[in-house]
């Protein structure tokens, strides 16, 4: 049984976000983390793995040359295997096109009835949530998003789906794709073992050449040309005015609240 | 030093956890009670850290000494009292062990200090013998399949939650100064083991000191660490690991002052402008990180010596411990000099490195005994 763990390597926000001229995010500059809610998808797939015997992970991602270094941390936290998609013909693919080139990468790896796909809710540069869910649709299978608990038990899963006011528990058998949240499991950290392990550890770059006969890559399909939609500009929003915060107890609070309120004449 | 890849990816998951685990409500605690933290060192065991650099057999990670001065400089930046956790049992708890345990004392014992299953201290300073191990009064008298012991050992980091502790003691009263000593593992549970009080000490707090007392301790001769009689050759070699340690402890602790002093000097603002804008302040923060970045380029360099089996290690471990540990006090003075009348308060972090920077250019031989280390070896 296997585990595909889709990741992205995105610019950490918590730093300051580089714009280019042109209006694009300037990458280059910025640091990069592994996207958040992939890390729960790795943790789901890694805790899954601790008391399953022959269960592997594999980590899968679509980015430049240095995405190489996050797959890396990956293994060393106790993933088997890495894939790397790396290619000029990707770049510039948005979410239908990225999903396109993933999942011909997925039927490359080879993807049987009794494996999972786990992919993060959505990445935090993009925050689309789109490609974990049409991974799904392009290889046919079915899909569970939003998932913050899960429970395997054979080769069904029960698995709960965050709503906005509640919660949907439904029942999965493999294979499947699930799209993890923050509220899923606390992502372990690395070991110094599991760091010299990693060194040892499969680390394949799929190239265009790797992955072009598949019928799901064509000219149309990936990269710009494939890509319907296109980033028209990217820029950090406007700060908000200043804010102020009311201490105190409820009641002290709404007293001060309603003093503010007054003297701007809003009530 | 440039590190490898798998090196900075260390560095990066011990400052990861260090950041996210060391939280500003745990370290309060710790200064708060004193008391050594339960939950912190089970965590810190979960990821191995108690036995980064134990071999894998003995059921540690099998990292290199650089790898262990990555983590204990780390640890110290956020937590002086937390690198001491991870610090211990990597070093002098495992140490003489792995250098002359038998197979079945080190299954026995290094594996469950590597777990962090059990916590193992070291005994060697006594009332009268600090420095100076000649001074050992300690005794211990084989009866049989036995060997009695009675002394009290003192400043025993540890000592008042460990299973077991390594104990020095004179096996053969006819040799002089540091000859004719012997190492024990002692059962800290055994009829005639017990602790002082915990000292009330000036810094890293959260991790008790006591004195070990033995009073007719019979330890059974298969705990009997080590040759007979030479068991201080044995010491002094764990010692070199431990200087390391305590080294990258000091490259910790100042790199922490350091950030702080940076963070304060941005923010205060005097005559109209932040401080940092004076030379007087901008300078001080120059000086510091120069010294920081000197005293870790010697102590990533002697760890990477560490595993060469090279003769110089000895001396280049003191020559770490002396620098870094002096340089420490001397980056904890400016940091709170920076921080002026806040550097005195206890709310800000740096009145906390400041005392907990003072104890190490004391601790795991003090800066005069390096000074003798390294002299020595000079003039040899």
């Amino acid at each position: 049984m296997k585990i595909i763990v889709c990741v992205k390597q995105v610019p950490d926000t918590s730093e300051k976000v580089a714009v280019k001229e042109d209006g694009t995010m300037n990458r280059a500059a910025m640091k990069t983390i592994t996207n958040p809610d992939d890390m729960n998808a790795v943790e789901a797939a890694l805790a899954i793995k601790d008391y399953t015997p022959d269960c592997s992970v594999i980590v899968v991602s679509m980015g430049p040359p240095p995405a190489a270094e996050m797959l890396r941390e990956l293994l060393a936290m106790g993933a088997d295997e890495g894939v790397l998609i790396s290619a000029r013909e990707f770049g510039g693919s948005d979410t239908f096109a990225t999903s396109q080139i993933l999942a011909a990468a997925i039927r490359r790896i080879g993807f049987e009835n009794t494996d999972m796909i786990f992919c993060g809710r959505q990445a935090i540069d993009g925050d689309t949530a789109q490609v974990g869910p049409q991974i799904a649709e392009k290889l046919g299978i079915p899909q569970i998003s939003y998932v913050f608990r899960m429970q395997k038990t054979g080769n069904v899963l029960e698995v709960r789906r965050a709503l906005e006011d509640g919660y949907m528990t439904i029942q999965v058998g493999t294979p499947c794709l699930l799209t993890c949240i923050k509220e899923l499991n606390t992502p372990r950290y690395m070991t110094v073992k599991g760091i010299y392990e990693s060194e040892g550890k499969p680390l394949q770059i799929f190239d265009y050449e790797t992955l072009k006969d598949d019928s799901m890559i064509e000219s149309d399909t990936i990269g710009i040309k494939g890509s319907p939609t296109n980033v028209y500009k990217s820029f950090s929003p406007p700060a908000k005015g200043t804010c102020v915060m009311l201490e105190g107890s409820g009641k002290e609070a709404v007293g001060k609240l309603f003093e503010l309120l007054s003297q701007k004449h809003i009530i | 030093m440039i590190l490898s890849e798998k090196h900075e990816m260390m560095k990066k998951l011990f400052r990861q956890f260090a950041e996210t685990e060391f939280t500003t409500e745990l370290l309060d605690k710790l200064e708060e009670t004193g008391e050594f933290n339960r939950n912190i060192h089970d965590k810190m065991a979960k990821y191995g850290f108690m036995g980064t650099k134990i071999p894998v057999k003995y059921g540690g990670q099998g990292g290199d000494t650089l790898a262990y001065v990555l983590m204990v400089e780390e640890f110290a930046r956020i937590s002086p009292v937390l690198s001491i956790y991870a610090n211990t049992s990597n070093s002098l708890a495992a140490g003489p062990l792995l250098f002359c345990g038998t197979e079945e004392q080190k299954l026995k014992y290094v594996a469950p200090v590597a777990k962090g299953e059990k916590i193992l201290v070291f005994g060697l300073t006594e009332p009268g013998a600090g420095s100076d191990a000649g001074g050992t009064l300690t005794t211990a008298v084989q009866d049989g399949e036995y060997f009695v012991l009675n002394g009290r050992k003192t400043f025993i980091s540890g000592a008042p939650f460990a299973d077991h502790a390594i104990i020095y003691a004179k096996t053969d009263p006819t040799q002089k100064g540091s000859r004719g000593i012997s190492m024990f593992l002692v059962d800290m549970k055994l009829p005639g083991v017990s602790c002082g009080k915990d000292e009330a000490k000036m810094g890293m707090l959260g991790y008790p000191t006591s004195d070990i007392i033995l009073e007719n301790v019979r330890v059974h001769k298969d705990d009997l660490l080590g040759p007979l009689h030479k068991g201080f050759s044995a010491a002094m070699k764990t010692l070199d690991g431990g200087r390391l340690g305590m080294a990258a402890q000091a490259v910790g602790i100042a790199q922490g002052c350091l950030e702080e002093s940076i963070k304060y000097a941005k923010e205060r603002k005097q005559f109209g402008r932040p401080i940092a804008n004076f030379q007087a302040i901008s300078f001080m923060l120059a000086d510091m990180a120069t010294e920081i970045e000197a005293s870790r380029e010697l102590v990533y360099n002697t760890a990477v010596l560490a595993d060469t089996g090279s003769s110089d290690y000895t001396s280049r471990c003191a020559m770490s411990k002396y620098f870094a540990s002096e340089m420490c006090n001397r980056i904890a003075y400016k940091a709170v000099q920076i921080h002026g009348g806040y550097g005195y308060i206890k709310e800000y972090k740096v009145e906390r490195f400041y005392r907990d920077a003072r104890i190490t250019s004391i601790y795991e031989g003090t800066t005069q005994v390096q000074q003798m280390v390294i002299s020595s070896n000079l003039l040899k």
